[in-house]
């Protein structure tokens, strides 16, 4: 029985749930329902899944408007061309950020998030306070993100209720004109690509 | 009937965004991972795990973490479709308790 | 904007005006309570998928339904805003929704 990655707590001070998700594993591999090769691979396919998915492809979009193109009119193909593995997504769309408008994504039912292209969602995006507000205030979310917007920019919030899959395009920064995809790709966050903000206007540090 | 308890989008009294991240412990990594394999070997649909979270006791679903109500959805969907039992999650369970133990 | 997914059997097309319906029974319900009652538009068909009303139950999800992004005025959903512009999108399947004149 071998133990995974990630933070490691003494067993016995594990809460109730925790402990029966061993118990369960232990029960479902003993009975042949899944594998610990099934459970690895999946660690691994998750692990392998980061938001520079995400900003390459975004970078990428905005310095070849041809990509750009196929990116917006079919994501899965785009993600396939340049080797990022979007097939278990049954659906992926493109929602691209202009100066008149600002996209931003929740699932106020549950957690839906692109995984299979940026991996895991953020602990805030999954909270009750996000699922809450995103669709009644979002104006109010993305200013606490250092996000502040005109009145007559337009903000539309999708709410992904069902397998469409959703990842905004953020606007590409002012003054980035002759930049490589490397370092474009710097300025593409993940919550850029939720819209709770804009892409970052300078090179972190 | 009325608004089940995961059906939150707009309602008031929500606070602040708190954006801190906690790193997954092992145990939330194994509760996804066992959630997709699941799914891959095509044991559950993810509908059913959200129906699951759906059903279950409204103060439990504010007051367990996610990966938490993750675990209780696994569970009940695997008794539901007798994949499982409770009897037998319990005796794994007390089995693993007498081998931690308390140091 | 867009292609659709897969073939859509639905009733609506891109602009049509739509109204959600306001049901309440027990079930698993992909349409959230914030939105039920309320009217917008159609602005994109994605096609037709299995029900997740009946994939909840462990049923086969047939007959598909067809899904659609449905776009609200932000007002319409909750009021006044700070950008009269601003916009909600919910993805709505077809049997959630009545035709508006």
């Amino acid at each position: 029985m071998s133990d995974d990655h990630g933070q490691d707590h003494p067993k016995h001070e594990l809460s109730y749930y925790a402990k029966r998700i061993y118990a369960m594993r232990d029960l479902l591999v003993e009975k042949g329902v899944i594998t610990e090769k099934d459970i690895q691979c999946q660690i691994e396919y998750q692990e392998a899944r980061t938001p520079a998915n995400g900003a390459h492809l975004v970078a990428k979009a905005w310095v070849d408007p041809a990509f750009k193109a196929r990116f917006i009119a079919d994501a899965k193909a785009a993600c396939a061309e340049i080797g990022i593995d979007a097939t278990a997504l049954n659906e992926f769309v493109v929602l691209e950020n202009t100066p008149q408008v600002r996209h931003m994504v929740v699932c106020t039912l549950c957690s839906c998030y692109p995984r299979p292209i940026l991996g895991r969602p953020p602990d805030w995006y999954k909270s009750f306070n996000y699922r809450q507000r995103s669709v009644s205030d979002p104006r109010g979310v993305m200013r606490e993100f250092g996000l502040e917007l005109a009145d007559d920019v337009e903000v539309r919030v999708h709410d992904s209720t069902a397998d469409i899959r959703y990842i905004v395009m953020p606007l590409r920064p002012a003054g980035t004109e002759g930049w490589s995809e490397a370092d474009l790709a710097k300025l593409v966050t993940r919550d850029s690509m939720i819209g709770v903000m804009d892409a970052l206007p300078m090179l972190p540090d | 009937m009325a608004r089940g308890h995961h059906d939150v989008g707009g309602l008031p009294g929500a606070g602040a965004i708190e954006v801190t991240e906690h790193p997954l412990s092992d145990w939330e990594i194994l509760a996804d991972a066992v959630n997709q394999a699941l799914g891959a070997r095509g044991i559950k649909r993810t509908d059913e795990m959200r129906r699951a979270r759906e059903e279950m006791d409204s103060a439990a679903y504010r007051d367990m973490t996610y990966y938490e109500r993750w675990i209780a959805s696994i569970e009940a969907i695997l008794i539901e479709k007798n994949i499982l039992s409770k009897a037998e999650i319990d005796q794994k369970l007390a089995a693993f308790e007498s081998k931690w133990g308390e140091p | 904007m867009g292609r659709a997914v897969t073939a859509a059997a639905g009733r609506f097309k891109t602009g049509d005006r739509v109204k959600v319906k306001f049901e309440d029974r027990p079930g698993h319900l992909r349409t959230p309570w914030y939105i039920r009652g309320k009217s917008g538009w159609i602005e994109r068909v994605y096609g037709d998928f299995l029900n997740p009303e009946l994939l909840a139950f462990g049923k086969d999800g047939l007959p598909k339904k067809t899904l659609y992004l449905v776009a609200f005025d932000y007002s319409e959903v909750f009021g006044k805003s700070q950008g009269p512009k601003d916009k909600v999108l919910v993805d709505i399947y077809d049997h959630w929704l009545d035709a508006l004149a």
